[in-house]
């Protein structure tokens, strides 16, 4: 527990030093603008307690959005590193451009996906599987081949098939990489998300902070960036929990 | 730290997993040559050890002698020369037929000793209870009853260096290599452990080529003991052990004969670094 205090109290003191600078009408003055534009910390969180259900409803349909996007991501990027660690020829061939695709520019496509695929909910799953992809995969593979060359020796003089070595030695090896990897990816797959949203949706978080935005409803935006980063952190905090859980031995 | 030794009882093992065809494990290595890139290892090395014959190779670092155990168990070819396991010439075969206990035990962290002892089993297809079960009857012979669930990492290094070579038996290959096997113990602990292996060895023969540094190690364990030459290795000198594993290990090597042996390895050593 000792380990939040610091971060906590940091924290807590920009909290504070933010609700003296806007209820005193420090901020609004210093940044030139309209009070109503400028909430207090203490605003946000009574429009969180007044919107509560309005918010739920949208952190809701973002939530699956993330979980169904982070779940494809994760399958297929456990299914590809597996593949590329297994064949040299594949590795050549798909790794340059997994690599590649990191180049793309996320913002720009979303509108194009949301044209092609509608206002439904398969632009977001793409645009969030293609944001999570990335991590998983290069992590689980670099993970794969970091497996200690003697060990796969010494399995194979005991016997073991190609698929034996995979699953007693490099998987569990790989594990903790492919862990770092959700996590990373998790954090991120709530941004994308969020532009998924952005590019064109009836409800989710991001379609309300476009609302939102559009009416100059300040505290209420910033009590959806409050859910949505709550949601990123618990979900990183969920993630780290069951590596804590699964990979017992480190 | 755990020090008890736990001593073989006399019964043999009956491990009855052996996937090798039983035609012995004569070693034969004939006039082979290897190299890495630009860097001669071994140069017209030949050696042979007779079934359930212990081989002691000493020689300087760097002299290919764990090249030397890699090439014989199938795991890489020689440039040049032949190997032979038994029958088998080809890797596969070979691989077949040799058992690998590395210097580091290489066990894995992920499983309880006893999941570790029985991986050949499990590599064979057999269940994870039923490969319990036959790791679990050896536990007590080797000292480990009551470690069967402990992670490696609870174990101290002499009951880390066991479960590998249960580990390493269990395959129930003819042939085991042995490469440095107790180089990372503390000295005593490895005395302990050398006196262990001579009778685990006495109650379960098998040919074996104990790769090592300490030549009073491979003078006490080995039958017969080749010197090596620094790299490229070749033969320099072989020795021929009066009294090898004697049950009592600290008058074993406290002899003069003893001494005198040392003595001479010591020489052929010096004399092959030149």
């Amino acid at each position: 527990m000792r380990r939040y205090l610091l971060p906590v109290a940091v924290l807590a003191s920009l909290v504070a030093a933010w609700q003296l600078a806007a209820s005193t009408g420090l901020l609004a003055n210093v940044l030139n603008l309209e009070d109503f534009l400028v909430p207090a910390p203490s605003e946000i969180a009574k429009t969180l307690w007044e919107d509560r259900s309005l918010l739920a409803d949208n952190a809701w349909v973002t939530l699956k959005e993330v979980l169904l996007g982070f779940g494809c991501a994760l399958v297929a990027g456990l299914a590809f590193a597996v593949g590329l660690h297994l064949s040299e020829t594949l590795r050549r061939a798909f790794y340059p451009l997994i690599v590649a695709s990191q180049t793309i520019p996320i913002i720009a496509v979303a509108p194009i996906l949301v044209v092609w695929f509608g206002f439904g909910i398969g632009p977001k799953l793409a645009i969030i599987a293609l944001i999570c992809f990335f991590p998983i995969t290069v992590n689980t593979l670099d993970g794969l081949r970091s497996v200690d060359p003697d060990a796969v020796k010494m399995m194979r003089t005991l016997d073991a098939s190609r698929w034996a070595i995979l699953r007693r030695v490099e998987s569990p090896t790989a594990l903790p990489f492919a862990f770092s990897g959700a996590k990373i990816a998790v954090a991120v797959a709530v941004i994308g998300a969020v532009f998924g949203e952005w590019a064109g949706s009836s409800s989710g978080l991001g379609y309300l902070m476009q609302l939102d935005n559009a009416a100059l409803n300040t505290p209420r935006l910033w009590a959806s960036v409050t859910v949505l980063s709550a949601m990123a952190i618990l979900l990183f905090a969920l993630l780290a929990l069951l590596e804590k859980k699964v990979v017992s031995w480190r | 730290m755990l020090t008890r030794t736990g001593a073989p009882t006399k019964e043999p093992l009956s491990i009855g997993t052996n996937s090798a065809p039983p035609d012995g494990g004569e070693v034969r290595v004939a006039a082979i040559e290897h190299a890495f890139a630009q860097l001669r290892v071994l140069a017209g090395l030949s050696l042979r050890a007779a079934p359930h014959e212990v081989l002691g190779i000493v020689g300087p670092s760097g002299c290919g002698k764990s090249t030397l155990l890699e090439l014989i168990a199938g795991l890489r070819e020689p440039d040049a020369g032949t190997i032979a396991v038994g029958a088998a010439a080809e890797p596969t075969e070979r691989l077949a037929r040799c058992a690998y206990l590395p210097q580091r035990d290489l066990l894995l962290p992920w499983y309880s000793a006893i999941d570790n002892a029985g991986l050949a089993l499990r590599n064979r297809g057999l269940g994870k209870a039923e490969a319990r079960r036959r790791a679990g009857q050896l536990f007590e012979r080797f000292g480990l009853e009551g470690f069967e669930r402990s992670r490696p990492s609870e174990l101290s290094g002499g009951m880390r260096q066991r479960v590998a070579f249960l580990r390493t038996l269990i395959a129930g290959k003819p042939v085991l290599l042995l490469d440095e096997p107790f180089a990372s113990l503390d000295a005593i602990t490895r005395g302990e452990m050398q006196a262990w292996l001579a009778g685990a060895l006495a109650t379960e023969p098998r040919t074996v080529i104990l790769v090592t540094h300490d030549v009073e190690e491979a003078l006490y364990l080995s039958d017969r003991v080749a010197v090596l030459s620094s790299r490229p290795g070749r033969l320099v000198s072989e020795l021929t052990p009066l009294a090898p594993r004697a049950s009592d290990r600290a008058a074993a090597i406290t002899t003069p004969e003893f001494g005198a042996l040392r003595a001479e390895a010591m020489r052929a050593l010096r004399e092959g670094s030149r």
